[in-house]
């Protein structure tokens, strides 16, 4: 797929020994700090699509959150980010979000609920350039005008799915970050917004993209990205789960044998984060 | 339908609280008839005269029976005679209502407007010193009875700098028609303001708490994420999601503005409704209260009512979806 577009495409995202520490007061004096990710690394090139793997509420938002600089007030991160061969730091981020690096967050949540959709897609602009943009973005993914006048609560799960998409494929990024961008979907909306992602690879975009649900990731993405208690267990190019002989790492065995037409074998066991996750609540899992 | 539906309940409680006032009166130890003409003129009446105020009080008729014969005469316009002012009612609440309303409407613009946009810019960044400063300021006029504040400003600014007259509505000693609406402003001016200052705390507290939900709501979030300024994030989708809620805290908040000149107006001898509320309840004017009481209950209630209907007419999740189903 879009293999042969990965091998000359130009690295567009490297994380380096990413974590991401939290700092809370206990009931209310005792300050206390955890770590919910630590020591992550991967790299996304252009026309690539990573997926990276991990089980609900293991904090594998925030990786997002990180790379757009978006993390709450009470978290700081260290380590290296890197955009296209440079240092990624809070002023470029400025000018690149939303331009060159755009996110697919993930729920209808996301949408001002009083804003008519067309507007929000054009971020207020009335010109006729930005209505033709809007009109393309949306037209892309099957949506008619009669959908630039609805509010969100009007959209089926399906359509804003792919609202978030059009907003966010519109100024053509060179790099795409889908937070859990099927939840709430049957089975064929998942693919098909799942099929999105991959023909954006497949124009050249470097597509990071985060998720639960192995199945579906190993059907459109290159490589995948075992993420396991804040951290990145082992990186796999995704036709590697046709073998189980092929993955190393135990973890990624267990999600290997535990999918449905490998036997879904569970394996006992928690998580480490778990506990402290749950007292952070939405803020963090989200 | 809905509408409707709205006026029939508004209707019932202006009801209900017109009974529990008159409830309440009947009930009070006050004899009409001493109240009406005073214990020596009562005592050199003759037999029949007593008998008519009896009849006119309708001294030993149920308390059912009188209600309903009071209540039917109001409808029709009739609210009965002022002991004090010796006018019928309705005129003395029309020239009373007339003099406060545009001290009281001035006062809860100034105060919504203001209220709101301190309400924002406090909201914008938890604990910046925007917040801290409209946070301190607000729970400050709150805990601030509104008649010291009214006291205070007497003192200031009509007495010691003697920048506006101590009080009435209009000078001493000038005809009617001699009486300029700069007079009138100037002598609005303090008790306006006072209720003002004391009522911006409400609407602006509400609001902070609104915008800084607004702020690190997931939709923010994402504009954040697609690039928008922080200018437009406030403008566009700040004031978009606050106007609502805002507008319905202010219809709501008409009931503290009346609440609030019955105090202000009595420190500044605004002869407003507020004023003649204390006066007639000071001074057992029975007729007058009941009628105060009613008319500004139907005022506020209708505040409340134009909450309503505009929140239903602005909001589209309740205008289209009701449409849809």
């Amino acid at each position: 797929m879009g293999k042969n577009l990965r091998q000359n495409g130009q690295t567009v995202l490297v994380v380096r020994h990413l974590s991401i520490q939290f700092t809370q007061y206990e009931r209310g004096w005792r300050q206390k700090s955890f770590e919910m990710i630590r020591d992550l690394n991967l790299e996304v090139a252009a026309g690539e699509l990573v997926a990276v793997v991990g089980s609900s509420g293991s904090g594998k938002s925030l990786l997002a959150h990180a790379v757009m600089g978006l993390l709450p007030y009470n978290a700081q991160w260290t380590g290296e980010m890197e955009y296209c061969g440079e240092t990624l730091d809070e002023k470029r981020l400025k000018k690149l979000r939303g331009n060159e690096i755009a996110l697919v967050p993930q729920s209808v949540s996301c949408l001002d609920p009083l804003m008519k959709v067309g507007e929000q897609v054009r971020m207020g602009r009335k010109d006729r350039e930005s209505r033709a943009c809007c009109r393309a973005a949306l037209g892309r993914y099957g949506l008619g005008e009669d959908t630039e006048n609805r509010y969100p609560f009007e959209l089926s799960g399906g359509m804003a799915r792919r609202v978030l998409i059009s907003m966010a494929v519109q100024k053509q990024p060179r790099l795409l970050i889908a937070d859990e961008p099927t939840p709430g979907l049957h089975a064929e909306a998942a693919k098909r917004v799942m099929g999105h992602f991959r023909e954006i690879a497949d124009e050249g975009t470097g597509v990071l993209l985060i998720t639960h649900d192995l199945e579906q990731a190993i059907a459109v993405a290159d490589r995948i990205v075992v993420f396991y208690a804040g951290t990145d267990l082992e990186n796999v190019a995704a036709a590697d789960f046709a073998d189980e002989n092929l993955l190393r790492h135990p973890y990624t065995r267990a999600l290997y044998r535990a999918m449905p037409q490998n036997g879904l074998l569970t394996v006992p066991g928690t998580l480490p984060y778990e506990k402290q996750s749950r007292v952070t609540g939405k803020e963090v899992t989200g | 339908m809905r509408w409707v539906k709205k006026c029939v309940r508004m209707a019932v409680l202006v009801f209900l609280v017109s009974a529990a006032a008159f409830l309440l009166v009947s009930m009070s130890p006050l004899d009409p008839l001493t109240t009406n003409v005073g214990q020596t003129a009562l005592g050199s009446m003759s037999q029949e005269q007593i008998e008519q105020l009896q009849a006119y009080w309708g001294v030993g008729v149920p308390p059912v029976k009188r209600f309903l014969s009071w209540a039917g005469d109001f409808l029709r316009g009739d609210m009965g005679i002022s002991l004090l002012y010796r006018q019928p009612v309705a005129k003395v609440i029309w020239t009373k209502l007339a003099n406060s309303l545009w001290l009281l409407s001035a006062a809860w613009l100034l105060s919504g407007l203001f209220g709101f946009l301190l309400g924002i810019l406090a909201g914008i960044r938890r604990e910046s010193a925007a917040d801290r400063l409209i946070t301190s300021y607000a729970l400050l006029t709150a805990s601030t009875p509104s008649f010291w504040l009214a006291m205070v400003f007497l003192m200031l600014f009509a007495i010691g700098l003697g920048w506006f007259p101590i009080g009435l509505s209009v000078p001493i000693g000038v005809e009617a028609s001699g009486v300029t609406t700069a007079d009138r402003i100037r002598h609005a001016f303090l008790p306006g303001l006072t209720l003002a200052l004391t009522g911006i705390s409400h609407i602006a507290l509400h609001t902070r708490e609104k915008m800084l939900e607004v702020m690190e709501s997931e939709y923010v979030m994402f504009a954040r994420a697609r690039g928008e300024s922080p200018g437009r994030i406030v403008l566009h989708h700040g004031i978009r999601n606050l106007i609502l809620p805002g507008i319905t805290l202010q219809f709501a908040s008409i009931s503290e503005i009346f609440g609030g000149s019955v105090l202000v107006e009595q420190v500044f001898s605004y002869p407003g409704l507020g004023q003649a509320a204390v006066t007639a309840g000071l001074g057992s004017d029975v007729p007058l209260l009941l009628g105060i009481t009613v008319i500004t209950a139907v005022i506020v209630f209708a505040g409340n009512l134009a909450a309503d209907l505009l929140y239903e007419a602005v909001d589209p999740r309740i205008r289209r979806g009701r449409r849809q189903t």
